[in-house]
């Protein structure tokens, strides 16, 4: 029977009243009284000198307030980096100063060069187009091995190279990995491409500043999964302002997938010219904007190499990856293709020799971090599609090559640092096996054939890192920050709960899901418990929604607060019924002393605790609120195996998504209406990357993809209904709910799924075809096969 | 600048708008009506969907002035007159077919177009009338389950989950 409430209901949304109703409270429904607007005059070439910005004419427009160029920050800190990552030869990486708005250089296109405040946005807009910027245009450089080649144009004049760093992992087996090959039965290789993607949350990104001449305080409004991490990175390294001066809220914020982690200069200008220009400064950027100004993911080129036995057993594996920084260190960026990638390279597999290299490279394009999954999917789709060949090329089952190579001993130590704590890959893929009816396949296929279409199957595993992250851990990695989450509960006289949480709710369901969690360890209704979040003035400290890791981390910090905030009321209850503490059991709301029917309600403990006048004042403070930090001893291991069915017309190209399945082990479950939600979503995301999305630049470092026009989004006539399990459930071992996190896993996991069955609807047609590079788009599938 | 006026979600709303001022920038920065979103500037997200004289628009694509004397409604007019949440708007929270919400108001409204006109849609009717409402969150499967819902069918039958 599925419970109508705590953990494991599916307990509908509170959220979505409001969002239903159009009065969510997103960035951009926020005028502050006074506000002027922003429009940033960005650069339209993507490298050049920047001789001259002549503001005049536009100073002298109708309506603009002031004109600001990189010359007005030139007192102001660079927007920091906050993962220093250490290169194969024990040197840091090569670290460039990003500027609030272009200083002396543009970079990429999109590159704010200055910035025009004026009372209406259509005022502001009309004034930048009056400003007269001599730029002498250098060679762009695009491609990363070009940009490694001798010769090649610097995007940064004042570094070495464009080589941001070179990395080995790990560098010890290096040789041993060699070794490996030298001696290796079979060796599959591949080379592929990650392609680059752009997140496109739906609401694009909005920043508000104010500030109080009177208190010296500012306040900023954005579209951000971290507003404390953004008020440390920007109070701290860029604006010089203390924390208890700055207050930052993240709103109702529509969708992040990972691009609004990051500290923007859009932030910083907001906030600086507030006080600059004495009056609350609004941006709202366009969906134009958002495309060469929102840091893009993956943009990987990798060789990957398999050595196998003569039993078919893995054996060792080499990866050669160049990642794509851009021009600019975004937040994150170094710690994507490094410890977010090479760490998961094991995969599912007891692959004993691992070692991965990644060369991060500057061209001039928009910078990029982590999009849902960061890393991961790169790591899994190099492998799963790899693993494929294998199978492909020594003529065996792909599923059975992989459960002969499959980790089935927990805790298991990877060959590259990190340890999985549980897992059952068998289970997820039996239920795999279940779903999707690999039996009648052949009779699928010749329906299809008959109809004059290939059909295809993939299958794939993947397994990923998320709770991010342990700080000691992280901080030996380059992390410039702790990775902790924290949590305080405030019970009120009456019996209701706050909990303010430094988790970030964008699309997630927080504010159910974490109610659930309360509401079942004290025993009372969901609806007395109300989540709060994203507002730097009422909770006390927070480190975001990222990696999976809100309901692992958050959720165990929640846990630990209301542990708390349970063993006090416990003393409470124990001076009330004149008993033992010890003797004291919770449940259903009510304390009682076991044994006996003397019992004392919730409510009534709660309000002892405010209005104390029966109350152990010589032992405990009056009131009840408490606050934990909880930092994870060790990520956390989602993992499942995943299924597409395809139908490619072999006159076109074109490839139909017939069915998908998804079996997941995301451990304990809080709200399967919600995980299943957020597969849901990734996948979809999953299948974009696999079929339709691709952020393309011309040689130029041109966009190409500027656009909802240009650039491929999945749309409802795109995708199949997903068949989603999670009942295999491993929990996690190390935290206290057993959760182990399920935003990211569709993402990771659908895009070799995808290309595993198009490449074998290709081959049923004796094409001898062994990748194609995402997305599979009908051009590249049908030039494949020709 | 012009004088318009118009008949927003049943009451009389009227202000004066540039020529160049969308109907989408009037619902919002002028009504303070800000449940209509805009989620792109090339007329393709479908967040900004609204019914002028009982049609589905892209409000981010009509100028303000266009809509003079029109009847408008917007996804803050669809609950029940008790303020409770209309069929399609309670079958979105039941089926879970939003997330972030951004593009929830223009889902809804486009929903309710397509039931106006096609009672009883199929999965494949519902996926290609949504074509023009771009969701990132959902992956539009709880979307088109609680359309079909809202339409009376049973929705059991079209996924497994």
């Amino acid at each position: 029977m599925p419970k109508d409430g705590g953990i494991g209901a599916s307990s509908k949304r509170r959220e979505d009243v409001r969002f239903l109703t159009g009065v969510g409270n997103y960035t951009d429904d926020i005028d502050i009284h006074g506000q002027a607007h922003v429009f940033f005059l960005r650069s339209d070439v993507a490298h050049g000198t920047l001789n001259a910005v002549d503001t005049s004419a536009a100073e002298a427009m109708p309506g603009v307030v002031k004109v600001f160029t990189g010359a007005d920050f030139e007192g102001v800190g660079s927007i920091p980096c906050g993962w220093q990552v250490t290169d194969k030869h024990g040197e840091v990486m090569q670290e460039p100063a990003h500027p609030v708005l272009a200083q002396g250089k543009v970079r990429h296109v999109g590159e704010p060069i200055a910035a025009v405040v004026a009372e209406t946005l259509e005022q502001a807009r009309d004034a930048a187009e009056t400003i007269n910027v001599d730029i002498a245009e250098l060679p762009a450089v695009v491609d990363m091995k070009a940009a490694l080649a001798d010769g090649a144009p610097k995007v940064h004049d004042d570094l070495t190279s464009n080589l941001c760093y070179d990395w080995g992992f790990v560098e010890e087996n290096k040789d041993a990995v060699n070794k490996a090959f030298e001696e290796a039965a079979h060796v599959t290789s591949l080379e592929l491409v990650n392609n680059r993607l752009v997140a496109n949350p739906m609401e694009p990104r909005v920043a508000v500043g104010d500030y109080s001449r009177g208190t010296d305080e500012h306040t900023l409004f954005t579209t951000s999964q971290n507003p404390h991490v953004i008020r440390l990175l920007m109070g701290a390294f860029v604006l010089g302002i203390p924390e208890h001066k700055l207050r930052v809220v993240a709103p109702d914020v529509g969708g992040g997938f990972g691009t609004k982690i990051f500290h923007y200069q859009e932030e910083a200008f907001v906030t600086f010219a507030a006080k600059a220009c004495n009056r609350p400064v609004k941006w709202t950027s366009s969906r134009t904007e958002a495309f060469m100004s929102d840091a893009h993911g993956r943009d990987h080129v990798t060789k990957i190499e398999l050595a196998l036995d003569t039993d078919n057993n893995f054996t060792a594996l080499r990866t050669d990856t160049h990642a794509n920084m851009g021009a600019y260190l975004s937040t994150f960026a170094p710690s994507v293709p490094t410890w977010l990638h090479g760490t998961l390279m094991a995969g599912n597999y007891k692959t004993p020799l691992i070692y991965v290299n990644v060369k991060a490279v500057f061209t001039n394009t928009v910078p990029v971090d982590a999009y849902r999954g960061a890393g991961r999917p790169e790591a899994t789709f190099q492998l799963e599609r790899v693993v494929d060949k294998a199978a492909r090329e020594l003529g065996v089952d792909p599923i059975a090559l992989r459960r002969q190579n499959f980790i089935t001993e927990f805790p298991y130590a990877t060959p590259v640092a990190v340890e999985y704590d549980t897992g059952d890959y068998h289970a997820t893929m039996d239920k795999l096996e279940e779903m999707i009816d690999l039996s009648g396949f052949e009779a699928r296929r010749k329906a299809s054939e008959a109809n004059g279409k290939l059909r295809g199957v993939g299958v794939n595993c993947y397994i990923e890192a998320c709770g991010i992250a342990p700080s000691n851990l992280v901080g030996q990695l380059g992390a410039r920050a702790g990775l902790y989450e924290s949590a305080t509960v405030r019970v009120n006289a009456t019996g209701g709960l706050v909990v303010m949480t430094g988790s970030h709710s964008h699309g997630q369901g927080h504010e159910t899901s974490f109610a659930q969690v309360v509401a079942e360890m004290i025993g009372i209704d969901e609806n007395m418990v109300e989540i709060v979040h994203g507002d730097t003035s009422k909770v006390p400290m927070g480190m975001g929604t990222y990696g999976s890791r809100s309901i692992a981390v958050g959720g165990s910090a929640m846990v630990r607060a209301t542990e708390k905030i349970i063993n006090k009321a416990k003393k409470i209850a124990s001076h009330l019924l004149e008993a033992s503490e010890s003797d004291i059991e919770l449940k259903d709301g009510a304390f009682s002393v076991a044994g006996t029917d003397k019992s004392v309600a919730w409510g009534d403990v709660t309000l002892a605790a405010y209005v104390p006048h029966n109350y152990p004042l010589e032992d405990i403070e009056p009131g009840l609120e408490e606050t934990a930090f909880y930092d994870p001893s060790n990520f956390t291991y989602p993992s499942g195996a995943y299924a597409c069915e395809v139908e490619v017309d072999p006159d076109t190209g074109k490839v139909t998504i017939e069915s998908f399945a998804a079996a997941d082990d995301f451990g304990n479950i809080i709200n399967p209406m919600i995980v299943t939600g957020q597969v849901h979503g990734g996948l979809a995301q999953g299948i974009g990357q696999a079929l339709l999305e691709n952020c393309a630049y011309d040689d130029n470092g041109q966009l190409l993809s500027g656009s909802y026009m240009d650039y491929a989004m999945p749309r409802a006539d795109d995708l199949p209904m997903f068949d989603v399990d999670h009942s295999c459930q491993t929990p996690c071992t190390h935290n206290p709910l057993g959760v182990k996190g399920c935003g990211e896993a569709g993402a990771i996991g659908s895009p070799p799924a995808v290309v595993n069955a198009v490449v074998d609807a290709l081959r049923s047609a004796g094409k001898d075809v062994t990748h194609i590079d995402m997305p599979l788009s009908p051009d590249r599938v049908w030039a494949a096969m020709q | 600048m012009a004088q318009v006026s118009m008949t927003v979600n049943g009451k009389a709303a009227s202000g004066e708008v540039e020529g160049r001022t969308l109907l989408s920038s009037f619902l919002r920065d002028q009504l303070k009506l800000t449940g209509t979103h805009v989620g792109c500037d090339t007329s393709q997200c479908g967040a900004c969907v609204v019914h002028v004289d009982g049609v589905a628009v892209k409000s981010c694509t009509m100028l303000a002035a266009e809509a003079d004397g029109a009847e408008v409604a917007t996804i803050e007019g669809q609950a029940n007159a008790d303020g409770s949440l209309n069929v399609i708007q309670q079958a979105f929270q039941d089926h879970h077919g939003l997330q972030c919400g951004f593009c929830t108001p223009g889902m809804v409204m486009s929903a309710a177009a397509l039931l106006k006109d096609n009672p009883k849609p199929s999965e494949t009717e519902v996926r290609e009338y949504l074509e023009g409402n771009i969701c990132r969150c959902t992956g539009y499967h709880n979307i088109i389950k609680a359309i079909m819902a809202a339409s009376g069918q049973d929705v059991g039958a079209i996924a497994a989950e």
